[in-house]
């Protein structure tokens, strides 16, 4: 399939790339030092291993796509995935301004609202009564810390 | 302590009341997270590991092992009324649960389930109190070349995690030793892969991976779709929950079926509760009188496969306790877990900590007892978690997984890689990747590293010492057949594709 081949170039690609990145930070440690190997020894070894698999995965996946049928890949699902992982990714960057209760609350409307299209004041609720439920569970009753905001909670 | 003597002092220790407690915690929310499809038990563990740092571990893996069990109930509950597995083991479950469901015979198909689990999972612990205590004895004699030959055995059985692709699986463990090698070596105090952040200089916590590979990422790719599956009724009452007696006596070879081919499945790292389910129904169709009703719902095809995902369990233990070689996802947790209440795993485990392992194994009989009561009286209440709208469910577990992580180090910076990991688990899952390679890289990665040059510092060097030692070379032999394996395969298909041309 196409869009598997496409991603196997793609994600081979990365992986290659991490592997060269992981050879020539290696290369600067040592590699035997005079007790026995050094820092270099074992990361040098399986970078050159993620390089020489990441080609076979990449050589494997072009020799593929050259006589797979068009299959596309469903971006709709993929964006609501990254849309979902946007919002949280949102919501730890507002931790220390907002603080946790604030951001989850916020976090929670945004996933039943707008990303499920339930009710507005369904998902005020859901957000107020799940970030006073995670408020109480964990630093009131577990001791937990949360992390804390501007306005101190 | 012998193995009588090790069940008594192990029920002194899993009956006192806060054991008895957090055993009974366990297995209801690993009953609960076997019902929810798309949230399973190393998820669960994974996200709920940083709470138990507090806790006194025993108390602690008996309740993360009762996750563990309970899950296995659970699973088959969605298999069942959804013909939705609420978690991979419970896949074939689908084939005649839900078939008998659609015929009326719902409350039959899951009193069967939970009845086949009890019995296999009864078995299992057993046997994995008889077989560990004596394959620990043997590994005492194991020091740094053995121990390093054990490790890349362990890392070899990627081969039998990795799914579709074999290329991929090992990618993924490469990823996962270049996460367990960043931060300072202790060999030499060089830091490795910080990228000028002191936050890495410690590491990357396996809890942080764990939680966003595994709960981040499993419910982003949830998430791609809104719908949610139609659920068949539920029975009422304990008459309707409760096989017939036909029912009961069709199953009689599939209890004993799964008992034994899960345990001994599980007992190989790598080969998995999925596999054994499915293998003890291959078993139990070719033995049947009439294999051609199979997937009709017939009961022995509910009972094989269930009972076979439970024994699985007990098996799987048996490597993790005592050669700290973990066979799946949710033994790697465990055994990460193990690590971070500073215990060490391995062949010294039952006799350094006795109250644990025994301890372990008498809260699994009793937890197989309690998920017993709990499974089949109370699974319409259970099934009305399948009624929790998937909307707030979702940004429970994200809130859930950002405290876990938080409360580790109290560090914002971890709470970034979560998102990090979430993201690379998402991807992972999206692209074909099993996540499970990339765990057992990052678990076995250090411990193997620090062997690997331990022995080579006991031989100046000399790469001979690895092979030269009987033990360190059968199994570094072992683990080079492993991998060679697929070769096998792909060459036996090649011959018989050639076969079929000539002639």
């Amino acid at each position: 399939m196409k869009s598997v081949a496409n991603g196997d170039v793609v994600s081979g690609g990365v992986l290659a790339g991490l592997g060269v990145f992981v050879v020539v930070q290696a290369s600067g440690w040592d590699y035997l030092a005079p007790e026995g190997p050094g820092p270099g020894f074992f990361p040098l070894w399986y970078g050159l291993a993620l390089i020489a698999l990441s080609l076979g995965l990449m050589i494997g996946a072009l020799r593929r796509r050259a006589a797979a049928p068009e299959h596309g890949v469903h971006w709709g699902e993929v964006g609501r995935a990254l849309f979902a992982w946007t919002a949280l990714t949102v919501a730890i960057g507002l931790l220390n301004v907002l603080g946790f209760v604030l951001s989850f609350a916020l976090l929670t409307f945004f996933i039943v609202s707008i990303m499920y299209r339930r009710p507005l004041g369904f998902g005020l609720a859901a957000g107020a009564v799940s970030a006073a439920a995670f408020y109480l569970i964990f630093p009131l009753a577990l001791n937990v810390a949360l992390p804390t905001g501007l306005f101190g909670f | 302590m012998d193995v009588l003597s090790g069940l008594i002092h192990g029920f002194s220790v899993a009956v006192a009341p806060v054991n008895l407690m957090w055993c009974f915690v366990g297995c209801f929310l690993g009953t609960v997270v076997g019902i929810m499809p798309g949230l399973g038990p190393a998820a669960t563990i994974a996200m709920l590991l940083p709470l138990t740092f507090k806790m006194d571990p025993t108390s602690a893996i008996i309740m993360l092992a009762g996750i563990y069990y309970g899950a296995k109930y659970g699973g088959s509950t969605t298999s069942i009324l959804l013909n939705v597995p609420g978690e991979s083991a419970s896949v074939v479950t689908c084939l005649d649960g839900y078939q008998m469901a659609r015929k009326g015979r719902a409350g039959a198909a899951l009193g069967i389930a939970a009845i086949a689990s009890f019995i296999a999972g009864t078995v299992g612990v057993i046997a994995l109190m008889l077989i560990s205590p004596p394959l620990a004895k043997v590994a005492l004699s194991f020091s740094s070349p053995e121990y390093f030959a054990l490790m890349a055995l362990g890392l070899a059985m990627v081969v039998l995690l990795a799914g579709k692709s074999l290329v991929k699986a090992l990618l993924a463990m490469l990823v996962g030793l270049w996460i367990a090698s960043m931060g300072t070596d202790l060999f030499t105090a060089t830091s490795r892969f910080t990228f000028g952040h002191s936050e890495l200089l410690d590491g990357v916590d396996f809890v942080i991976v764990a939680i966003g590979v595994f709960a981040v990422g499993e419910v982003l790719g949830n998430m791609e779709q809104r719908e949610a599956s139609q659920m068949l009724p539920v029975p009422k009452g304990l008459r309707n929950l409760l096989p017939t007696m036909e029912e009961l006596k069709a199953c009689r070879f599939a209890f004993l079926n799964g008992s034994i081919v899960g345990f001994l499945i599980g007992v190989l790292p790598g080969a998995g509760s999925t596999i054994a389910s499915f293998i003890s129904y291959g078993i139990e169709k070719a033995v049947s009188k009439h294999p051609e009703k199979f997937g009709t719902g017939v009961p022995e095809g509910v009972a094989a496969p269930e009972g076979a995902n439970n024994s699985e369990t007990g098996g799987a233990l048996v490597p993790m306790l005592t050669l700290g070689i973990p066979g799946s996802s949710t033994t790697a947790i465990l055994l990460a877990a193990l690590i971070l209440w500073g215990l060490k795993p391995g062949p010294l485990m039952i006799q350094d900590n006795p109250n644990l392992f025994w301890g372990l194994v008498a809260s699994m009989y009793v937890g197989n007892v309690m998920l017993l009561v709990l499974n089949i009286p109370l699974i319409p209440l259970f099934a009305q978690i399948l009624r929790l709208p998937v909307e707030l469910l979702y940004p429970i577990i994200f809130g859930i997984s950002m405290v876990g992580v938080y409360s580790v180090s109290g560090s914002l910076f971890d709470v970034w890689m979560l998102s990090a990991f979430g993201l690379l688990g998402y991807l992972m899952r999206k692209l074909d990747y099993p996540s499970a390679p990339l765990i057992l890289g990052l678990v076995l990665g250090d411990s193997m590293e620090r062997a690997l040059r331990q022995s080579l510092m006991m031989s100046q060097g000399e790469l001979g010492i690895l092979v030269s030692r009987p033990i360190s070379a059968v199994m570094l032999g072992l683990a080079v057949l492993i991998l060679l394996l697929p070769l096998f395969r792909k060459a036996n298909a090649w011959r018989v594709r050639a076969l079929e041309e000539n002639g």
